[in-house]
């Protein structure tokens, strides 16, 4: 919520209704991907999730100011991206690292 | 002394004190989340082929609480805008209605974990599996009532979304043929311990943010009057929050309740 806005209760207003809009079919449609029939349930869930992605790029972009922050904030959420990445790439990591002779099932 | 920076933003990088306070926050909020999210998916990955819980939420409950949380978050938005548009009848409304949608969002969320609390899984003496809702358990009477339905394999109970038409019925059991009898609760099974962890301490946090919301709305309000740039600046962080929990959610309804 960046102060270089010029603030206007109507465009914000406008802003809202499209932004409510969206969240409404993107949730329609990760609900829709959930049940197509005929994919296999990694192709469903990546489906869901980039939804999903779209679906928080809305909310944080428009409703967070994302879109127009200041670069402190940009380098804040780098270092935040770097840490994330890093956590599920090493939980990936150690989903193959098993002792020799043994697996998860 | 006065602390600097307190209401108006630092030349240098054109953010005051409390918001890059609550960022600074948010990212480690985003660390502790995320620490839950790859347990799900190492827990997930790990699970044994077709032992992993489908169809056990109410979609449309996790649907109806997605659209009311998004709506909440809108109307902070709102509030914010009131509050610098110096229109301070608007900011108490659209902050009402955020407390009302909060309000909302945990019943529902109360609803849902009632119904896994009274929903058992009852293993009788003779190899079948009683599962449905706790209607009767009085535990003077000999026997136990459920509205539900039997099954030989507890495989038939993981993948519901797969079941059609499953049919249900009032089943009155003799204490005596019950072999083991459990809830739906945490200890039920990894899935579960995961959706209550996360679910759990997203309502925590939903819990926090409408204190914060309830105090910027009703004792804290007097600021207003004082210093109306920083009351601003509160309801503006708080909002910050509050779309973060929205953000958190918009991941949590499709990891849990759609694959």
């Amino acid at each position: 919520m960046s102060e270089s806005h010029s603030v206007d209760f109507k465009v914000y207003l406008r802003r809202c209704i499209y932004v409510f809009i969206a969240v409404l079919c993107t949730t329609s449609l990760m609900i829709c991907a959930s049940y197509l029939p005929h994919y296999s349930w990694t192709v469903k869930v990546a489906l869901i999730l980039a939804v999903a992605c779209v679906n928080a790029f809305i909310v944080a972009g428009f409703l967070m100011h994302l879109l127009s922050e200041k670069k402190m904030i940009y380098t804040l959420l780098g270092f935040t991206a770097f840490f994330f990445a890093g956590l599920m790439g090493l939980t990936i990591y150690a989903m193959h690292d098993m002792p020799a002779g043994t697996s998860f099932h | 002394m006065e602390i600097p920076y307190a209401v108006q933003p630092r030349p240098d990088t054109g953010i005051y004190n409390a918001k890059i306070g609550i960022w600074l926050f948010l990212m480690s909020e985003v660390m502790l989340f995320g620490a839950l999210f790859s347990a799900y998916v190492l827990l997930r990955v790990g699970a044994v082929p077709g032992e992993w819980p489908h169809g056990w939420l109410n979609v449309t409950l996790g649907t109806i609480n997605t659209l009311v949380l998004a709506l909440s978050a809108i109307t902070t938005l709102l509030a914010w805008v009131a509050c610098k548009t110096r229109q301070f009848a608007k900011f108490k409304f659209f902050h009402a209605c955020t407390l009302l949608l909060a309000l909302t969002f945990l019943c529902i969320k109360g609803y849902e974990y009632h119904d896994k609390w009274i929903h058992y899984e009852i293993q009788l003496t003779d190899g079948r599996i009683a599962d449905g809702h706790l209607r009767e358990n009085n535990p003077k009477e000999d026997y136990v009532v459920i509205e539900g339905r039997y099954v030989t394999d507890e495989k038939d109970l993981y993948d519901l979304r797969v079941q059609k038409g499953i049919q249900t019925g009032e089943i009155k059991i003799p204490r005596a043929q019950i072999k083991e009898m459990e809830n739906y609760g945490p200890w039920h099974n990894t899935y579960l311990a995961l959706y209550f962890t996360l679910t759990g301490l997203h309502a925590l946090h939903i819990l926090g943010g409408s204190i914060v919301i309830g105090y910027l709305w009703g004792p804290g309000r007097r600021m207003w009057k004082t210093d109306p740039e920083r009351f601003t600046n509160r309801v503006e962080v708080s909002g910050l929050f509050w779309h973060f929990v929205d953000l958190v959610w918009i991941f949590l309804f499709p990891v849990l309740y759609l694959t």
